[in-house]
């Protein structure tokens, strides 16, 4: 497969394509509207169906109500447009139905800044709707991460009948790099997917009780309080996806994902080549969170962990924290507002703390 | 080997053109790592715009540094904001036409040229993005100048009338380039 040189958002439209998705619906905000612009042209070619809802809440719904009959379906945005998304997420997690969505997220709170940010880590990781439920987050760092990360989405959204959140910045959103892409799912092969869902969703059948489940809400609590167990269960099945970089001899190990993280290995090279050594721990998934990552840390030799993150007050730190336990000290080294960390505030960071 | 490069004008000059064509000439040539970054305000035409290319043999880290290696500058505002940017030793390429303002780095190599006149004299104002990659390909020989060609030929495909126009502009910015090299 030769490689194309395709811009993050586009890239990712066209990894969803390719896995499946036949309906989208979203509204414009920058820095992701080249997804919406890509899938109107796209989808129509593949006999998928574009919406441009009427708001953030509209498009979500569809969404939902595309995942009910058992369609492959996204949305995006960004930051500020996915807070107005949570309700539907968190409708389409409480009744079970698979879709997958992009935060292409920009400097916050608020409408914030266009610019690239990591503000939105703990709405992403924690609690991105009411109610307590919980999602796989995939953070990319590459665009061709972005592309693999998206492909799969869609299969983890089906085998676990619930949303999926790929956490994109403005960086990985807007630039170009080389991707391949992987290859495009055949209609049988869809058709295939399609008739797996029909012990649950809408697809042929007369409105009955068993896709009755396909409702944000039941009112008999024992059962919900089953449903909520379930849920549990299947959140706690997950495994967490980790790149880790030179931690037996570390002195100073950097904790990053996304946009961060590839700055941050950069920097580890150049500080390397000068004799220092320097690890990394670098989460794909930020949610499950890869905590036993911190465990493969000799503490012996480690001096502090490097918290890396563009965001300020520190989100990602939360979840090093919870990693560390205390067994080193954590520094950070943070940039926000829409500003990009640089690799020399990266190096300096470190020296600091090496010495 | 790593190339940082920033091109820098307002927007209608053509800068995210340039930047594009040398990422997708180098991912089209090359095995080499390449990214390209745009950057603009909300504006449109008459705003500022900028992007970022790296070219390197190793995974790049950030895709938009503070430390350019080479910089295209299309405006006098540009020079003004992005100057101190561009590393000791580092080659500046600068559209004379507009940017009348002195340099004032001795640390630097300059490379002159007045593509905007340049390309009214071709008869098409829009061509001074290709003289001015004609400039800096001649000059720096980053990448092969029949693949960045054909690249150009690719990416104007719709519009074959418009070529031999884009040729020509090409190699009058290639001819500077060179003479200035030799």
């Amino acid at each position: 497969m030769a490689r194309v040189l395709m811009k993050g958002t586009e890239a990712i439209a066209e990894a969803a394509v390719r896995s499946g998705l036949r309906f989208f619906a979203g509204y414009p905000i920058t820095p992701q509207n080249e997804i919406p612009e890509y899938l109107a042209r796209r989808l129509p070619e593949v006999g998928g169906h574009f919406v441009q809802g009427e708001s953030e809440i509209a498009s979500v719904n569809m969404v939902y109500g595309a995942g009910c009959a058992g369609e492959r379906a996204m949305t995006s945005s960004a930051s500020t447009g996915i807070s107005l998304k949570s309700e539907g997420i968190s409708y389409c997690a409480a009744a079970r139905i698979p879709m997958v969505y992009v935060n292409v997220s920009r400097g916050g709170p608020g409408v914030g800044t266009i610019q690239p940010s990591q503000m939105d880590y703990l709405q992403a990781t924690k609690a991105s709707g009411n109610g307590g439920f919980r999602m796989r987050v995939f953070s990319p760092s590459t665009v061709q991460e972005a592309v693999d990360m998206t492909y799969k989405a869609f299969d983890y959204a089906d085998q676990d009948r619930n949303p999926v959140l790929i956490l994109s910045d403005g960086v990985v959103g807007t630039m170009m790099e080389p991707v391949e892409l992987p290859p495009m799912r055949t209609d049988e092969e869809l058709a295939a997917i399609r008739e797996s869902k029909k012990a649950w969703a809408g697809i042929g059948h007369p409105f009955d009780v068993p896709r009755s489940w396909n409702q944000p809400g039941i009112w008999d609590t024992l059962k919900w309080e089953q449903q909520n167990k379930d849920n549990a269960a299947l959140y706690e099945s997950w495994v967490p996806e980790v790149e880790t970089l030179d931690l037996e001899d570390a002195e100073l190990v950097i904790a990053a994902y996304g946009i961060s993280a590839r700055i941050a290995k950069a920097a580890i090279k150049a500080l390397r080549a000068e004799g220092y050594k320097v690890g990394m721990i670098r989460p794909k998934t930020v949610s499950p969170y890869p905590y036993a990552a911190y465990d493969e840390i000799n503490y012996d030799t480690c001096k502090a962990v490097l918290d890396v993150e563009m965001a300020i007050p520190a989100l990602h730190l939360w979840d090093v924290e919870k990693g560390v336990k205390d067994r080193c000290p954590i520094e950070t080294c943070l940039r926000s507002g829409g500003i990009v960390i640089q690799k020399r505030e990266i190096i300096a960071a470190a020296k600091k703390i090496l010495g | 080997m790593e190339t940082n490069i920033l091109v820098a004008g307002f927007g209608g000059q053509g800068v995210m053109t340039i930047g594009k064509f040398l990422a997708s000439a180098a991912c089209d040539a090359t095995d080499k790592y390449i990214t390209f970054f745009p950057s603009y305000g909300a504006e449109q035409r008459g705003g500022t715009a900028n992007c970022y290319v790296v070219i390197s043999d190793e995974e790049i880290g950030s895709p938009m540094t503070d430390e350019m290696d080479d910089m295209i500058v299309m405006n006098g505002a540009s020079l003004n904001k992005f100057l101190p940017m561009l590393r000791t030793g580092g080659r500046l390429f600068v559209n004379s036409s507009i940017v009348k303002e002195e340099i004032g780095r001795s640390d630097i190599t300059v490379v002159k040229a007045p593509v905007t006149d340049m390309a009214l004299e071709l008869g098409n104002s829009k061509v001074l993005n290709i003289i001015m990659m004609g400039v800096y390909l001649g000059y720096t020989e980053v990448l092969p100048v029949d693949v960045v060609w054909s690249t150009i030929e690719h990416k104007l495909g719709k519009k074959p009338a418009l070529l031999p126009l884009n040729r020509m502009a090409f190699e009058q910015g290639l001819q500077i380039g060179r003479a200035e090299r030799a």
